[in-house]
């Protein structure tokens, strides 16, 4: 019997965690919610979630003593998974509402600019531009689920941590990462099929770790 | 590519799904989670919940079918009926919810739309609009006029729906639902001339209902009302038609579509 890595997903407030947790408690997660610093104790890798707007997650955060733990966390290189928002939460700030975030990646978020919609909201194809165990046993280009109107765009230093890229009107950047700290745009709590294979691959890499 | 959505929508009343025509005649069609589940599996993109009877029942019950579900299916959810406040729009979201979608309270106070948005952010915010043919005046030519109605079709609000659906973008909805009430349950087609009159004004992505009844119709409503995402109930509860067809009908046509995945292994 494998182990059940322990999985902190991080509540900043930003509405439905319950995907998530069913998501990653499916693929072999044993999950916990984290509303403060204290409650990373323990875990062994960390995922922040989250739609919306960088500021007021920020502000809780930051009032919840979460911002130092998790920046910790992340510069000590262990594992974590930030999806939409807790994706764009990794650079340095957001063009949505002006916020300082994390400044773990050199970068900032940015508005998708030639969209024809806005927000994109649905599922779009996630090219994948290097290789990654978190994209095991699923396709190239294969759908996954957004709901966004900003992306993270990576510095020119930080280009070689793109996994993925997707076209909306242009191409944007839709997963980020080096070994088991990962960032996607997409949903894969929401995302069939596909997105529960990513999920377990990134428990997979939880357990390597 | 962004691909268009087929959005299966399941009319629930006290805790199980209904379908009635024009919103009356109400028949019940089964149990909400295990119907969201099944069209998981058979391919549908999204969902979509409508409480048709929020205002008068208890809350817990909607709560907990949205839990349920959450847990069920791993597809995007949005809920909509009778939420009236933040605070109710907050407790949806926290059983599972992506979204919410506002309709009659919104009308009511459109900075409903506002707060919702600030609060949760614009992508969780759909506005429906339930638009009625306005009967066209003499020398009206090619021009059509819709009003909104609201309460399910039962109250007029002499708003132009056009002139509404912008508005509602301007104060914060990500998306926007547009049924026809003319067509709802008639299985008359979308209305692609209402359609294209509010996609044609607005940057988000707009939802059709009202009308489906086959596959050829979801390509028109894309094709011909620049709709982004399709949305039927009772043709696919009834299994007239199954997701997957009107995929194929969509794909025929040259529209992007998602390709129904294979079971989880």
């Amino acid at each position: 019997m494998t182990t059940r890595p322990r999985i902190t997903v991080v509540d900043h407030g930003a509405g439905n965690l319950v995907s998530i947790d069913q998501a990653l408690t499916t693929v072999g997660a044993e999950v916990t919610l984290a509303r403060d610093g204290e409650a990373l104790r323990g875990a062994d890798a960390i995922v922040v979630p989250g739609v919306g707007a960088a500021a007021p997650a920020m502000a809780r955060l930051d009032a919840h003593g979460l911002t130092g733990p998790i920046r910790t966390w992340l510069v000590d290189a262990r594992p974590f998974l930030g999806i939409c928002l807790g994706l764009q939460l990794l650079f340095e700030g957001s063009d949505e509402d002006g916020a300082t975030t994390l400044g773990i990646v050199p970068g900032r978020t940015i508005r998708l600019e030639g969209a024809p919609t806005l927000p994109h909201i649905g599922w779009n194809q996630v090219e994948r531009t290097r290789a990654h165990p978190l994209f095991d046993g699923i396709a190239d280009a294969a759908d996954f689920y957004f709901v966004h109107s900003y992306a993270g765009e990576p510095a020119s230093t930080a280009r070689h941590l793109v996994l993925a890229t997707t076209d909306h009107g242009g191409s944007f950047v839709s997963a980020i990462g080096i070994d088991a700290m990962l960032g996607v745009q997409f949903h894969p709590e929401r995302s069939g099929p596909d997105g529960l294979r990513l999920l377990a691959n990134f428990v997979d890499l939880v357990r390597a770790a | 590519m962004l691909r268009r959505r087929v959005i299966p929508c399941l009319d629930v009343a006290d805790g199980r799904v209904v379908k009635g025509t024009r919103f009356v005649n109400l028949v019940d069609e089964g149990d909400p989670a295990e119907l969201a589940e099944r069209y998981a599996a058979e391919g549908a993109d999204e969902l979509v919940f409508l409480d048709i009877t929020a205002a008068t029942e208890r809350r817990a019950t909607l709560l907990d079918i949205v839990e349920r579900t959450a847990r069920r299916a791993f597809i995007p959810l949005t809920v909509g009926g009778g939420v009236r406040t933040v605070t109710e729009m907050r407790d949806v979201l926290r059983a599972g919810a992506d979204k919410v979608s506002l309709n009659t309270a919104a009308v009511a106070d459109p900075t409903l739309i506002s707060r919702c948005a600030g609060r949760f952010g614009r992508q969780a915010v759909v506005v429906a609009i339930d638009a009625r043919t306005l009967d066209t005046p003499p020398g009206a030519g090619l021009l059509r006029a819709w009003e909104v109605v609201v309460n399910g079709g039962r109250e007029s609000t002499g708003l132009d729906v056009v002139a509404w659906a912008e508005r509602a973008v301007d104060l914060g909805a990500g998306e926007l639902l547009v049924t026809s009430i003319d067509r709802d349950g008639t299985g008359a087609g979308f209305d692609t001339v209402l359609l294209r009159a509010i996609s044609s004004r607005v940057p988000v992505p707009v939802i059709a209902s009202g009308g489906a009844a086959e596959p050829e119709d979801f390509v028109r409503a894309v094709r011909d009302g620049g709709a982004d995402a399709v949305l039927a109930a009772s043709i696919f509860h009834r299994r007239v038609h199954a997701i997957a067809d009107v995929k194929a009908a969509m794909a025929a046509a040259g529209l992007p579509v998602r390709l129904v995945p294979a079971a989880v292994a």
